[in-house]
């Protein structure tokens, strides 16, 4: 099969699954309904009970899910290539640890009121989460002519540690209920009731994914080595530059959308990658469709698994990326 | 055209900041080197560990600007020369590959594509014709499935060569070809560089700090110590004693081998222990 093929197939297979899986997700829940009866034009949408839960109730938390899925799993992928190390995550370069701060600090201040009328915690995430990027992509490229992957992994990892410090020292000063709903947060949620923080969240997801569009050749060569990239004709720089910086983006917005969801941004790459192979222009496709279809498939879990009690997602995608990540560790080995 | 090739000027380098350069010539790796590489030709950089080799073929190749002096391809200076269009021409082979991510060996042959195509192009049938062209003529051909990973040392080294070939260069840059493979592997390399430089008229540099390697490859030889050349010139003339001594700080008999007719160098000792004649 030629490469354009197998690239078309991808997109395809996995195009559909995922739109299949956010068309049936919204079925599953306490009160079951019909697709048919749904997308049934005979009857208005004002009478159509089906449709009113469909659309209003459970779709907006579907789309929040394969929009975080997706964005996480994408931007793993390109860390991955980045750092040419197929175990990073999202996480490992602290913007999760910054976006938490950032909404620990709302919440703790409790500024329920909101900013222009979009509620305060996702906007101080987002926020948080830029003022990480900028603090570890100042120090990589400190001293360095391009940007150093290992100063930039090295930040990554102290800032999460330090971030986490100064969110332990907020918590051991706070009351109850602001810890529990710290807490609560950082544990992922995907309770997505309207249609306004999709609508936040998508334009920089939009921005990084069209900068995800020019990367995947240059990341295949960009993951062989540096020097036989630059040998090649790619500007490795900018190459990396725009890697951490729309990777960084687009996890950043995914954060504030859903809460630091983990695991997904490595598993999916690598189950993509034992079905697909390695090249960057089938994992990376492959991996939004198939973080998307993840996500909103074990967030279907976490709703309904102990209803009406609802399991937090990033638990679920945790008691499975767990030992599925040790698994990887060992396997091969 | 005597400026037919790819040739050294005064070079000078120093890593780190650039703004250090020239105050410091001590910081220097390269401190005035000029080399000349003729087009066809087969030239050798030697020299010991340290000595600079790995960074003038950086230079040559142009991924690092030399902080004077400048990098010439046929007469033009190299970096006024759009990247893509040097990639077309020139290719680099590093002295190790290590993946951290598995691809396979075709797919490592068709990365060699990327400076031929636009920026959204993807490779077609003639893209992988050359890309299994190459591997054939570096005998990896039958590996094409295989995971790159999966590998010997020599393979690896091989479908390098394939990935750099399938740039479809007129000039090869190989840093260290020979430094991590054993003897067999050794040879094998070098009978398909010298087969590429004679069939296809390839130029070929390598840089290599082992003396029988680049004496029974090479035509020319540069020999370069503690940042300068030391001496250049055609292969035979190179291999002196004298030369040698200075070079790596040992002594050396030099034979001409009866079987290949190649000059053979054997270290006798390091040249403060050797006993005075």
């Amino acid at each position: 099969m030629s490469i354009a093929r197998r690239i078309l197939v991808t997109w395809l297979l996995f195009g559909v699954a995922a739109v299949g899986v956010c068309l049936l997700a919204p079925l599953v829940g306490s009160t079951s309904i019909s697709l048919l009866r749904v997308f049934d034009s005979s009857v208005p949408f004002a009478e159509n009970a089906d449709a009113q839960i469909f659309f209003v109730a459970r779709l907006p938390r579907v789309l929040a899910g394969a929009l975080v899925g997706s964005s996480l799993a994408a931007s793993g992928v390109v860390l991955q290539a980045l750092l040419r190390n197929p175990l990073a995550t999202p996480f490992t370069l602290g913007v999760s640890a910054g976006a938490a701060l950032g909404a620990m600090l709302a919440l703790t201040l409790d500024l329920s009121s909101g900013i222009a009328g979009f509620s305060a915690v996702p906007i101080a995430s987002f926020a948080g989460s830029l003022g990480a990027v900028a603090i570890v992509y100042g120090l990589a490229r400190a001293r360095h002519r391009g940007l150093s992957t290992n100063v930039l992994l090295l930040a990554g990892v102290t800032l999460n540690s330090f971030f986490s410090a100064l969110i332990l020292f907020v918590q051991f000063l706070s009351d109850f209920t602001q810890t529990f709903r710290t807490v609560r947060w950082l544990m992922g949620d995907l309770d997505v009731s309207s249609y306004a923080p999709l609508m936040a969240a998508a334009p920089p997801i939009a921005l990084s994914f069209a900068a995800f569009a020019v990367l995947p050749r240059r990341m295949n060569l960009l993951s062989v080595s540096d020097e036989s990239a630059a040998s090649r004709g790619v500007d490795v720089h900018s190459t990396q530059r725009l890697a951490f910086l729309s990777a960084s983006l687009a996890t950043g917005a995914a954060v504030s959308l859903g809460g630091p969801v983990g695991f997904i941004g490595i598993v999916v790459p690598h189950l993509i990658r034992l079905m697909v192979g390695a090249d960057h222009r089938l994992v990376l496709p492959a991996s939004a469709f198939g973080g998307a279809a993840f996500l909103v498939a074990c967030d279907t879990v976490s709703r309904t698994a102990l209803a009406p009690l609802e399991v937090p997602v990033g638990v679920v995608t945790a008691i499975i990326g767990g030992p599925f990540f040790l698994w990887l560790l060992i396997k091969d080995r | 055209m005597t400026d037919s090739g790819l040739a050294a000027n005064r070079i000078s380098f120093a890593y780190g900041s650039r703004a250090r350069a020239g105050q410091d010539s001590s910081a220097e790796v390269l401190d005035d080197v000029s080399a000349f590489v003729p087009r066809g030709g087969l030239v050798g950089i030697l020299g010991p560990n340290g000595s600079g080799k790995t960074t003038l073929l950086r230079l040559l190749a142009g991924l690092m600007r030399p902080s004077s002096g400048r990098i010439v391809l046929d007469g033009v200076d190299l970096h006024t020369i759009p990247r893509s269009t040097v990639a077309r021409r020139m290719a680099m082979v590093p002295q190790e590959t290590q993946l951290a991510f598995d691809y396979t060996v075709l797919e490592m042959a068709t990365m060699g594509r990327y400076p031929h195509l636009g920026a959204f192009e993807i490779e077609g049938p003639e893209d992988l014709a050359i890309a299994r062209e190459a591997l054939t003529a570096t005998g990896t051909h039958h590996l094409a499935s295989r995971l790159f990973n999966t590998l010997s040392g020599g393979e690896k080294q091989r479908v390098v060569i394939a990935g750099a070939l399938a740039q479809r260069p007129d000039i090869l840059l190989l840093d260290e070809p020979t430094a991590s493979l054993d003897l067999a592997y050794q040879l094998e390399i070098r009978s398909i560089l010298q087969k590429l430089n004679r069939e296809r008229g390839l130029t070929i540099v390598v840089s290599t700090h082992d003396l029988n390697f680049a004496a029974s490859l090479c035509r020319e030889l540069v020999l370069l110590h503690q940042g300068r050349v030391l001496a250049a010139g055609a292969t035979g003339s190179m291999l002196e004693p004298a030369l040698i001594r200075k070079l790596y700080g040992v002594d050396v008999d030099i034979t001409a081998n009866p079987r290949t007719g190649h000059v053979t160098v054997i270290p006798v000792a390091r040249a403060h222990e050797a006993p005075r004649t």
